[in-house]
């Protein structure tokens, strides 16, 4: 037990300096989402206007831009083994006589904590893009953005445990990222969706986490009714949107005709995460 | 206790038989080398000994711990220096050594010190709080070989120790392992495929072909030759072999346009020759027999002849499937 606990100290320590020395890396996780939010913010705004509740669009797209930054780190950060392998450093690891548990464990901690440290530099932004940020709700944000960077970042040691060169990597990102990511409602609303799209969106494990991160931001700007047909756009917002009620939860994604709440959100990640990090440990453990 | 036994070892990747039964087992405190061309082999060995790979069959023990079954133990026995760098380029010269401090449990106060005497006995010191993708290739190899001795390993695995270094380097990481050798009663297992390098091993097992072909000590290698390489460059190479075959009973070897024999007291049996087949004779050269000449002799290749090793067969078959690489 205690050689597993070093081990993953070890790992994750590891990710960390490397963290902090690797600035590029941070920069550039750091600026796609924020190329995304200024291109995207400015150029639907007012094509959009204000979605369902009242909400601004670049308010809207925030909590998904905070998320996807996470992601991306998360994602890019397990899948750095493969990095490793390329560069000879894996072979100094697999040869210690430390668990692989501890290894693959220590991976996946280390570049969740990396990503939520990355999401937070993102929240420096909030009160530009209109978004009132709290004590409570930044110690609330914390764990959420760690459990859902957790999922993620186990979901790429689960590739790259099996991926043996880089080439695949451009590959991976498309086919398995950037779906993920913009099928989340990272930036649009997934309200009212064709019902192909609701079905890939529901099934998508990210979408809760956006959603939940984005309930969790946008909680508490209750607004004035709203008259559907006054100042919101008809296809993308107001569905659902009853006057009065909150506005994250016009917005919610809805599970069976329910609209989920951030806890039930969180439950659907953390569920996927665990299995998907069991899947990550075991296959670690079986290579070479 | 042998340091390392090896029975019966055989890998296979897929079809590809890399290691085809290899038997051998090194003393305590010996020097021992494993010689053969790229793709011979040597490499999955060394990765079976360090568990790196699974054996296909057959069993191995490192400091008397089956590598199968104790893993750990056998990676706690062990130091090793890879083919290709195994550092972090991002951390420093000194993360990295405190990095292999902690995954092997060296303890706290013995760390700092075992470190500074590591990287200064590599003349790294200095440049301890350098990120090490500023490092030079050299002085990323002696900072691999101050960190495979950090944790008082009981076997030293080289895997190509100075491969693509200057000679300069090449020397005097030499120097630092004999020394170590000599205070801590290390035990060396080394792959090399440059001859000269193989020299100061106690015994060279020999490998082609995922097979060992000869063990010995390089001297007892060299004596198989029997005498003398004589390499002679005629008008008539066809003629000639034909004379050394009948005359004096010697096979020669037709390579790159030259005859190739060994024979006993080369000096002397030089002037015999030029009396008997002076005539077509445009240039003879003789010398001592090199590690080189014995593995000619062994396999009927040349060391050099490159061929693809098996590990990088299979990258390539990978990367045939991504495109170029990056």
């Amino acid at each position: 037990m205690m050689e597993m606990l070093r081990a993953i100290y070890i790992i994750w320590y590891r990710e960390l300096l490397r963290f902090v020395r690797e600035r590029s890396r941070m920069f550039s996780a750091l600026a796609m989402p924020l190329l995304f939010l200024v291109i995207f913010g400015a150029g639907f705004k007012n094509l959009v206007g204000n979605l369902a509740g009242g909400v601004d669009f670049v308010t809207f797209m925030y909590p998904g831009i905070v998320a996807m930054s996470v992601l991306m780190t998360a994602f890019m950060s397990g899948m750095s083994i493969v990095w490793d392998r390329e560069f000879g450093f894996l072979r100094e690891v697999l040869v210690a006589p430390i668990p692989r548990m501890g290894v693959a464990l220590g991976k996946t901690l280390g570049g969740a904590t990396v990503a939520m440290l990355q999401g937070c530099l993102l929240l420096f932004l909030a009160p530009v893009v209109g978004v009132a940020l709290t004590p409570i709700k930044v110690a609330l944000l914390l764990p959420m953005l760690l459990v859902v960077a957790l999922a993620i970042a186990s979901l790429g040691v689960l590739i790259a445990s099996r991926m043996r060169s880089m080439q695949a990597f451009q590959f991976l990102m498309t086919l398995v990222f950037f779906p993920m990511t913009f099928l989340s409602g990272v930036f649009f609303p997934v309200t009212n969706l064709p019902p192909w799209l609701m079905l890939v969106v529901r099934v998508n494990p990210v979408t809760y986490g956006v959603d939940a991160i984005r309930q969790l931001f946008l909680q508490g700007m209750t607004l004035p009714a709203v008259n559907p047909s006054l100042g919101i756009n008809p296809t993308l917002g107001a569905l659902g949107a009853s006057p009065g009620k909150d506005a994250p939860y016009a917005l919610a994604v809805t599970l069976f005709g329910h609209p989920m709440t951030m806890l039930q959100d969180m439950g659907v990640v953390a569920l996927f995460g665990a299995v998907v990090l069991s899947l990550a440990v075991w296959s670690f453990n079986r290579q070479d | 206790m042998k340091a390392v036994e090896v029975k019966e070892l055989t890998k296979r990747y897929g079809t590809l038989e890399a290691v085809k039964g290899i038997s051998l087992s090194v003393e305590k405190g010996e020097i021992f080398g494993l010689l053969g061309p790229n793709g011979a082999g040597k490499t999955t060995t060394i990765n079976i000994l360090c568990t790196l790979q699974k054996a296909t069959s057959g069993e191995a023990w490192v400091n008397g711990f089956p590598v199968a079954r104790q893993r750990d133990e056998v990676r706690r026995s062990i130091g090793l220096v890879f083919q290709d760098p195994s550092l972090d380029d991002y951390l420093t010269a000194y993360e990295n050594m405190s990095f292999h401090a902690w995954c092997y449990g060296v303890p706290g106060g013995v760390r700092r010190e075992r470190i500074r005497m590591l990287l200064e006995m590599v003349q790294l010191w200095e440049r301890r709080n350098d990120q090490v993708k500023t490092f030079s290739g050299g002085m990323k190899r002696r900072l691999e070989i101050a960190r495979g001795l950090l944790h008082y390993p009981a076997v030293l695995f080289l895997d190509e120790p100075t491969l693509g270094l200057d000679p300069q380097t090449r020397r005097r990481i030499w120097e630092y392992i004999m020394e170590l050798r000599e205070q801590e009663g290390l035990t060396i297992v080394m792959t090399t495929h440059y001859m000269d390098e193989a020299e100061p091993c106690h015994r060279i097992a020999v490998i082609d072909e995922g097979r060992i072909v000869a063990l010995d000590s390089p001297e007892g290698l060299k004596r198989r030759l029997g005498g003398d390489v004589v390499i002679l460059e005629t008008d008539d190479n066809q003629g000639v072999a034909l004379e050394l075959e009948r005359r004096y009973s010697l096979a020669a070897e037709l390579r790159d346009g030259s005859l190739r024999f060994t024979v006993d007291r080369g000096s002397q049996f030089i002037p015999e020759l030029m009396r008997s087949l002076g005539q077509g004779i445009r240039s003879i050269n003789l010398r001592r027999p090199t590690l080189d000449d014995v593995f000619l002799s062994l396999t009927g290749h040349d060391i050099r002849d490159e061929k693809p090793d098996s590990r990088a067969e299979i990258r390539a078959h990978f990367r045939q499937r991504g495109g170029p690489r990056r």
